[in-house]
């Protein structure tokens, strides 16, 4: 009985802590949003006004002139969609052939790719940048798009993991029924490992979406920027006038997206990273 | 068990054993060979081929247009005193001491969200909202965040009666800044995978414990350490891999590297040197230190982990 109570009471404080750690993670997040209904008097009250008198949307209308944030939403659309895309394709068809299929070396070949993981990109980013800027692809979507659409080797090892536990007799089956291997891959292989290949996917288009070193280095146009360097720009250009509600509103814009479609996969989404990590 | 052993090559077993070159066999393997060509092909262009040009190049005096002359070791002995490389590296590292912090509060968190208490879904999603965030406009708000005049951090500081510095304007609280910001961003994440590692636990090594008399530090140290501990060692690798090509915080927040470069990365004066300057061989130097620095953390870490486990 006694321990039911300590239980109870240890549970009341880490509730009230728990409240508290979510307050400190979500205060800077209303205080941006705060600051982009603001009007300029506002943003440097003392002491702060954390809800607005009145509410200026204005700046949600402005900064679609302040910037090139349509055509920086259009670019990371582009790139995120385009590698995900055919990345997924590619990456799947080759876990495939890892875990199932025959093949002299298969495993010293996986290795050798698995290597690539250990690689920083810092460390290919100027021989690449190189490689490119002779191909007269700088300051295009190109360098962003055509690396990853080869596959992703972090998605080839996960598949790889998921389908190794998928017992042989399924693909004996098909071969016998005379199935090509590319079918045995779109009619067996990818309906079965749809969910982890969604788990991957959501992860993999979270990193591409929020990149930044990669676009910062070949975009440099106003109408080529990713979404990301149009905040950054937008903050290093606005600051200057202290124009606080204009960049927040943006930052708020370029936020939101992952946010819309975190909020309305919450739940695979927690729990494809929650089975990512534990085999990882 | 289920392997029936007629002589038909299809029904062996598709493992490790050597297989026989049936007509069936080379068809599976070429259709294996296409099926894996995009991304070795993608390997060797976009990273073998790079990397070892990375290498090349490191030795040479190159500016990125074309002149390329060998340099021999050159570039590695101007590292030995380059002062702006010692300190974009001593501050790489110094913003390393977020990671064990962040790892100890998100496990504290996810033992508390692993508890009966209400509303822990919402708990959840909260904390993991600034991992999904993008961390460009992240770090744009948390610079505003760090103003010295109207910033949060600093009205927070104030209701306690604390006068808050210019976080990023000065050199002694400008890495602080960023630790803590990384700390924010990153704890949704930890937390997440510990929580999932916790709920893995089976209830009843607790309630041995607790029949065992033991008390809630020894719970924790004997149980709840060790079976979280493939999960503390993921992340620490993950976390020392990304912390040591931190660039995008630095490159919004202190567009110049911080006052007296004090919040300068390793990546950032790659960046600078290979992209500003265009000094691209010695750019290439330092990011070939950063690879093999990268490379022998990770290799220490699989060291420690293989040594504790046995001593388990």
């Amino acid at each position: 009985m006694s321990q039911k109570k300590t239980t109870r009471i240890a549970n009341i404080f880490i509730f009230i802590a728990l409240c508290i750690g979510a307050v400190a993670m979500i205060a800077p997040l209303i205080w941006m949003l705060s600051t982009s209904v603001k009007q300029r008097t506002d943003v440097f009250a003392l002491p702060p006004v954390w809800i607005p008198e009145n509410f200026n949307w204005g700046k949600y209308l402005e900064i679609w002139e302040a910037g090139p944030l349509l055509s920086g939403i259009q670019n990371s659309l582009i790139i995120s969609l385009s590698v995900c895309i055919v990345g997924t394709f590619t990456s799947s068809l080759a876990a495939f052939a890892f875990a199932k299929l025959r093949l002299a070396f298969k495993n010293v070949i996986f290795l050798l790719l698995l290597s690539a993981m250990m690689i920083p990109y810092p460390s290919l980013m100027i021989p690449q940048f190189s490689m490119f800027s002779s191909m007269g692809w700088v300051d295009t979507l190109l360098p962003l798009i055509v690396p990853p659409i080869f596959g992703n080797i972090v998605m080839v090892f996960f598949l790889r993991q998921y389908l190794i536990n998928v017992p042989n007799s399924i693909i004996e089956a098909a071969k016998i029924d005379g199935c090509s291997f590319f079918g045995m891959f779109t009619k067996i292989i990818f309906p079965l490992i749809r969910p982890a290949v969604a788990a991957q996917l959501i992860l993999w288009f979270m990193g591409v979406w929020n990149d930044y070193l990669a676009p910062i280095i070949y975009l440099s146009s106003p109408e080529k920027l990713t979404i990301q360097l149009v905040i950054a720009n937008f903050n290093a250009t606005y600051a200057i006038q202290t124009d606080y509600p204009l960049i927040m509103a943006a930052s708020v814009i370029a936020l939101l997206p992952m946010l819309i479609v975190f909020l309305v996969f919450q739940k695979q989404i927690i729990e494809s990273i929650a089975i990512t990590g534990v085999k990882g | 068990m289920g392997k029936q052993s007629t002589d038909v090559s299809i029904n062996k077993p598709l493992g490790n054993k050597k297989p026989k070159k049936s007509k069936l066999y080379k068809k599976e393997s070429r259709a294996a060979l296409i099926f894996i060509l995009s991304p070795v092909v993608g390997y060797l262009i976009f990273t073998l081929y790079p990397f070892l040009y990375s290498i090349y190049a490191s030795f040479t005096t190159w500016n990125g247009l074309g002149f390329q002359e060998w340099n021999g070791l050159g570039n590695y002995v101007s590292l030995l005193t380059d002062d702006y490389f010692h300190k974009s590296l001593f501050n790489t590292l110094y913003m390393m001491i977020g990671i064990p912090i962040g790892l100890i509060l998100s496990l504290l968190l996810a033992m508390g969200l692993n508890r009966r208490i209400p509303g822990t879904t919402t708990f959840r999603v909260i904390y993991y909202v600034p991992v999904i965030s993008s961390l460009a406009a992240i770090s744009v708000l948390w610079q505003w965040a760090y103003n010295g005049d109207y910033g949060l951090v600093n009205q927070f500081l104030g209701y306690l009666g604390i006068d808050g510095p210019n976080w990023l304007q000065n050199k002694n609280t400008v890495k602080p800044a960023l630790v803590i910001m990384t700390i924010w961003k990153g704890l949704g994440m930890s937390m997440l995978l510990y929580l999932a590692a916790l709920q893995s636990v089976p209830k009843m090594y607790y309630e041995a414990a607790d029949l065992d008399g033991a008390n809630a530090f020894q719970r924790f140290r004997h149980i709840t350490w060790p079976m979280v501990k493939p999960v503390t060692f993921f992340l620490v690798i993950t976390n020392i891999i990304g912390g040591a090509q931190m660039f995008t915080e630095i490159n919004i927040m202190t567009p110049t590297g911080g006052p007296e470069y004090s919040s300068a990365t390793v990546v950032f004066y790659i960046w600078q040197k290979a992209f500003t300057n265009l000094q691209m061989g010695y750019a290439s130097a330092m990011s070939v230190v950063l690879g093999l620095i990268i490379f022998i953390v990770t290799l220490i870490q699989f060291r420690l982990n293989d040594k504790s486990s046995f001593e388990m």
